[in-house]
């Protein structure tokens, strides 16, 4: 078979727990003081899925991402992430993060440490892979994300594309199982998109299971299994790119997309 | 139509422009270099600016040479009592008695420690000394060590050393025959050492979600902070004992002021560092929490560093008052360098008009340098942190 950048097959593997779910969302609310941000939510993502999801802003979309590894606590409904039910509780929560990776709009990397300390922060400390090995793995990412050369600079001296490619590496030390993105493009300047997009592309096509929270909507076009539009806090429509952007179904849906597409 | 910076055209009530050659680099209009470039600059800008500098020199005519006159050129430096420092028909004028500090300098340093047993108090400087200099330079190798050594090793070490342990054939000397810089300094450092410890713990409670934790360090810090440390240490010294059961034998004095300090600095710490820990964005708890990281080893590896790293200015500066106000501990009847000063000047023995002034200006120097070393070495770190946040 293959494999053109335009058309990347969906690839369920089934292995390990929760056979091919990676995650399980059931009728999930939440609400900040008296504002319901999330309005029964339901999703659910296969393993090696890369779901893209889009909406105006402040249709919940980051906080439904940051609901799944638990940065936001919910009231109602629940998360199952790798056969993992968060159920709000602590001890949960320390285990799905460690599986799962995530990319911040404002990178957050770490100033006071080198990018090479960066990678092996958490591998070092929370995984307890011994010093060299850490080391050895960060390195071999950061050949992936192409910035070998950057490892002993401090993220500072990187321009903005550099420093989120280092956050995808300092994700991918960690060996997630998933991997979330929370609009990783917006906080850059127009040239600096591509090279992160691509790094991205190249992620997805080597099967990582992806949640992308995106308005890049030729990425999605290209690498998502499916889009899911949100709205005011509730899923509205879930497609294929191809049946998204072709034939919306939503009324919501196509003002969305004639005001982002014009 | 050709110009000669490039081709401009007007079509249609639109201007187009295409540059041909680079504008050419041009020396500065007036003289904005050289020395005469920096007087104007900084001493005589405006009119105002002008007659500052005006004044000051003035005020530096008028103080620097009676200054020099009195604490070099006239001072005596050599003699074995009054006699050396009084006025003579052949030298009307004196100036510092400097041979009265010489003659009390062991005392300034010791206080009424044993002479014998002085060279422990001289080998205290030197441990303190080797650890002072291996946490403050930054470059030092194995500062993990030194950290060992200085807050582990050199506490117990100290402690033995100054106080004795019969058995090592180190007789026990009583806190309250200790005194002079030895006071001083052992103050100074025990504020030092403890205050920022507690003083994180008291940020990082008053910071905390749970509301016990929350109103009870924001009532210390509160309550400290809105006493004089005189009062703290009379409570400490007075009120300590009171809360101790009947049956301890009441704490020692020095113990007891050291607690005072402790707690009196740890409170001002508290705010300094509360507001290292504001400066850090929540993006990197997030960052942290998404890796896995737990809150503690959030705190210990990603947020104090850099919280610690900001806040080094106003720690210092801390650190500064907290060394001057070690001076209060006197008034507990501990005897400290000042007090030791404040002694030695009624010596009848070298009573002279220049007696007193001699022994407040020494004072004052030994202050001064302690602290302008202190506030050069955190001007040093801040240039040294800015040099590293530009690149």
């Amino acid at each position: 078979m293959t494999m053109s950048a335009t058309a990347i097959p969906l690839e369920v593997m089934v292995d390990g727990p929760g056979s091919g779910v990676a995650v399980d969302i059931k009728a999930l609310h939440k609400w900040y003081g008296e504002f319901h941000v999330l309005r029964d939510v339901d999703l659910t993502v296969l393993r090696g899925e890369r779901i893209v999801i889009c909406g105006p802003s402040g249709s919940g979309k980051s906080t439904l991402l940051r609901c799944i590894n638990g940065l936001e606590a919910y009231q109602r409904g629940e998360i199952v992430v790798d056969g993992i039910a968060l159920a709000n509780d602590p001890k949960r929560i320390a285990q799905v993060r460690r599986e799962v990776g995530m990319v911040f709009q404002q990178f957050n990397l770490f100033p006071h440490l080198t990018v090479l300390e960066n990678c092996t922060l958490a591998p070092i400390h929370v995984r307890k892979m011994p010093p060299g090995e850490a080391e050895e793995t960060a390195r071999r990412l950061l050949e992936r994300v192409r910035i070998p050369e950057q490892a002993d600079k401090y993220p500072g001296q990187l321009s903005g594309g550099q420093q989120q490619r280092v956050a995808i590496a300092r994700a991918l030390c960690m060996n997630p199982k998933l991997m979330m993105f929370d609009e990783p493009t917006s906080a850059l300047d127009p040239e600096m998109v591509k090279e992160v997009l691509d790094t991205m592309v190249e992620l997805a096509m080597d099967g990582m299971t992806m949640i992308v929270v995106s308005h890049e909507m030729g990425f999605a076009r290209q690498v998502a299994s499916r889009i899911v539009f949100m709205d005011a806090g509730q899923i509205v429509e879930v497609n294929t790119p191809e049946e998204f952007f072709n034939h919306p179904q939503h009324e919501r849906t196509k003002l969305f997309l004639s005001q982002i597409l014009k | 139509m050709e110009t000669q910076r490039g081709t401009a055209a007007v079509t249609a009530g639109h201007m187009a422009f295409v540059r041909r050659a680079p504008a050419p680099e041009l020396a500065p209009p007036f003289a904005s270099t050289g020395w005469t470039g920096w007087l104007r600059a900084n001493l005589f800008a405006t009119p105002f600016n002008a007659g500052l500098t005006a004044l000051t020199v003035l005020l530096l005519v008028w103080v620097v040479p009676s200054a020099v006159r009195f604490l070099l050129i006239d001072a005596v430096w050599t003699g074995t009592d009054r006699e050396a420092c009084l006025a003579t028909a052949a030298r009307p004028e004196v100036g510092a008695c400097w041979a009265f500090v010489k003659a009390h300098l062991a005392y300034f340093t010791y206080g009424s420690y044993p002479i014998a047993g002085r060279w422990r108090v001289d080998v205290f400087f030197a441990l303190l000394a080797i650890g002072v200099a291996w946490l403050l330079w930054i470059d030092a190798p194995r500062r993990d060590l030194g950290a060992l050594y200085f807050f582990g090793v050199f506490p117990v070490v100290s402690f033995v050393l100054l106080y004795g342990l019969p058995p090592l054939g180190l007789p026990i000397v009583d806190t309250s025959l200790w005194g002079g810089a030895l006071i001083t300094v052992v103050v100074a450092v025990v504020g030092i050492v403890t205050s920022l410890p507690l003083g994180i713990l008291l940020a990082l409670g008053r910071r905390s979600r749970m509301p016990a934790v929350k109103a009870l360090s924001v009532l210390f810090i509160e309550v400290v902070r809105g006493v004089p440390l005189i009062t703290v240490l009379f409570m400490a010294s007075v009120m300590l004992p009171l809360f101790l059961p009947a049956t301890w034998s009441s704490p020692d004095k020095l113990i007891r002021a050291l607690v005072g300090v402790a707690l009196f600095a740890s409170a001002y710490m508290a705010e300094v560092v509360r507001a290292g820990l504001q400066a850090i964005p929540k993006g990197q708890w997030e960052a942290a929490a998404a890796l896995g990281l737990g809150y503690w080893q959030t705190l210990r590896l990603i947020v104090l560093p850099q919280a610690l790293r900001v806040t080094i200015p106003n720690i210092v500066n801390t650190y500064v008052s907290l060394f001057k106000d070690t001076s209060l501990v006197f008034f507990v009847g501990i005897f400290d360098f000042l007090k030791t000063v404040e002694t030695a000047r009624s010596n009848p023995s070298w009573a002279t008009p220049v007696t007193s002034v001699s022994g407040y200006a020494f004072a004052a120097l030994v202050y001064f340098m302690c602290c302008y070393s202190m506030s050069r070495y955190a001007t040093g770190i801040e240039r040294r942190l800015a040099r590293s946040e530009r690149r």
